[in-house]
């Protein structure tokens, strides 16, 4: 057997996901007995058959990407509970192992695998892919760049374009799951100083809370402000607004965009609200606001 | 001898691995420390939190960088991103010599994220020793290999780990990380004798030392660094060093992490060994 034969079977193996008594199973996928396998790539020696050593490394690598994924998942635990949650780690990351040389981006393709897949949320599917947005946006917003920020020019073109900052994340979202991700991160930092037998009870509480609420839009910015992460909530027209520049539109035709919205109204999208009048007012709060935070950068090609 | 080509003919003391635990500590009481080791993978990043600690740590600390997903034994080319990320954090460390494990851990582009053991034979040695060479020629600083903790041996092997390590880096002509304490684990679960390990080491290519605590089991050692390091491990340390010269330590403590001056003090015992080298000098 060439290196490259032992190293696939011996990944392919330490892959294959535990029992549900985190021991390896006995069958590999293909149905070979595990301990055939082990036997044939690994020596055992007088304390350990070939099985129990490569067991070692299978129950490692679970142990390794369950727990990173709970860290970076917490919201998501707190809606679908403890089992169901390792149910689902366990299902995503057989389909879509780590492709990434750091854990970091374990949880890049949840989203898109949990849309193919709502039964391991359900019946919160909904709640669970806002949370699992939201999470993800939370940590691209954590360690994304931070050019330099925009400095106002008077004598610019009078219709810009506008970088916004790489770690600003736009969310539309269908619960207020910033509440619950704010209120659960909040539990655990209390239960990390003391002893409090009671967060899941009032988590898994204040998850039906959430859930139960009728469905509305929220407009979310996700952004960072020193070293912290932060949500923005935002009105709909000022998120449709920062949308179309994001997406290299002028600000003229992001002003379009964003009000023009309601002429549409008869196609199902909700009408702005926002009378004509007031829209110079308002766009001039918005981008002093958004130049206080920091959020526009200078292009690439600026000195 | 503790200076040399492998680590950037630099003299560093005894250091400990930067954690986040730690950074509130170190970056208002500013203790006194020789070195700091970071995690190359925790820093290759674009911004944030991370880059700014690294950059305060930066102007009062010599750091080297340590990276756990190289994998010079995996089948695949270094990953170009992976290699340009690297790089780039080097330049912003100014790292003398960077280090990374002599094991594999990725296959087709999924990866494990462990420290998995190589099948010693020559076929392995020679793939080894050329993607360590690739990684340093793009990285353009010397590059030392780190021997892993083991739980498996593999049938195919031709050859001791120890005979593994000399032969690899030999042919890349590269440096050494002696992990002291993962020869400890290994020997434990392999049934050999440490210390002909540590004799069989060419000490000129030794660039760094590793020191660490581990978990013992029933039936095997798990290199866990989430203790203190044991006597059997210090007398493997005070025999590297013996050998080697007194060379740049490194206490590894990641799980459990105590207070910064548990760490710290349980770092400094290395200077009683060290001690002992330089006055027989």
């Amino acid at each position: 057997m060439n290196l490259a034969e032992i190293q696939s079977r011996m990944l392919d193996a330490i892959m294959q996901p535990l029992t549900s008594g985190y021991n390896t199973p006995q069958r590999a996928r293909d149905g070979r007995r595990m301990r055939e396998v082990a036997a044939e790539i690994i020596k055992p020696n007088d304390r350990l058959t070939s099985f129990e050593r490569l067991q070692i490394y299978n129950r490692q690598y679970w142990y390794r990407i369950l727990d990173s994924l709970e860290e970076d998942f917490p919201g998501l635990l707190a809606i679908v509970g403890r089992v169901r949650f390792n149910a689902l780690a366990k299902a995503y990351l057989t389909d879509c192992p780590s492709r990434s040389f750091t854990l970091r981006d374990l949880g890049s393709r949840l989203e898109e695998w949990l849309r193919a897949h709502p039964k391991y949320a359900a019946p919160r599917t909904k709640l669970a892919l806002d949370m699992v947005r939201l999470e993800w946006a939370e940590i691209e917003a954590f360690d994304a760049a931070e050019p330099p920020v925009l400095i106002p020019d008077s004598a610019s073109d009078p219709d810009p374009r506008f970088t916004l900052q790489p770690y600003l994340r736009l969310l539309e979202l269908h619960h207020p799951v910033d509440d619950l991700l704010v209120g659960i991160k909040a539990e655990m930092r209390e239960s990390e100083v003391a002893s409090n037998a009671m967060a899941p009870r009032a988590r898994h509480g204040r998850v039906r809370k959430i859930a139960n609420r009728k469905r509305r839009t929220i407009f979310l910015a996700v952004h960072r402000q020193g070293d912290s992460v932060y949500f923005k909530r935002m009105e709909r027209e000022a998120f449709r607004m920062l949308q179309a520049l994001g997406g290299g539109k002028r600000l003229s035709e992001a002003a379009e965009t964003a009000f023009s919205e309601g002429r549409v109204a008869e196609s199902g999208v909700k009408k702005s609200k926002i009378k004509e009048s007031d829209i110079p007012a308002l766009m001039q709060d918005w981008f002093e606001n958004w130049s206080s935070l920091g959020w526009f950068a200078q292009p690439e090609s600026a000195e | 001898m503790p200076a040399n080509r492998f680590n950037g003919f630099t003299d560093y003391g005894v250091g400990i691995g930067l954690r986040i635990p730690h950074y509130r500590h170190i970056l208002s009481r500013r203790p006194v420390v020789d070195w700091f080791e970071i995690i190359s993978e925790n820093f290759m990043i674009d911004g944030g939190r991370p880059l700014k600690v690294l950059d305060q740590i930066l102007e009062q600390y010599q750091v080297v960088q340590h990276g756990v997903s190289m994998y010079f034994g995996s089948p695949e080319r270094p990953d170009r991103e992976h290699l340009r990320r690297l790089k780039q954090l080097v330049k912003r460390t100014k790292a003398p010599w960077v280090t990374d494990h002599l094991c594999w851990g990725s296959v087709d582009g999924r990866y494990s994220h462990d420290l998995l053991p190589m099948p010693y034979t020559f076929e392995a040695v020679r793939h080894t020793a050329e993607k360590i060479c690739q990684v340093r020629d793009f990285l353009e600083v010397p590059v030392a290999v780190e021997n892993v903790s083991s739980y498996a041996e593999f049938h195919v092997s031709e050859m001791t780990e120890w005979q593994f390590l000399n032969e690899v880096v030999e042919k890349a002509d590269c440096g050494i990380l002696l992990d002291v304490n993962n020869i400890y684990v290994s020997s434990r679960n392999h049934n050999f004798d440490p210390f002909e390990y540590v004799n069989s080491v060419p000490v000129e290519r030794v660039a760094q030392i590793h020191i660490a605590g581990h978990s013992k089991f029933e039936k095997y050692i798990l290199d866990t660094h989430d203790h203190p390091v044991i006597d059997p491990v210090w007398a493997l340390y005070d025999r590297a060093i013996e050998r080697c010269g007194p060379t740049a330590t490194l206490l590894e403590w990641d799980a459990n992490i105590p207070s910064f001056d548990e760490v710290h003090n349980e770092a400094l015992k290395a200077n009683r060994y060290l001690a002992k080298v330089e006055a027989v000098g």
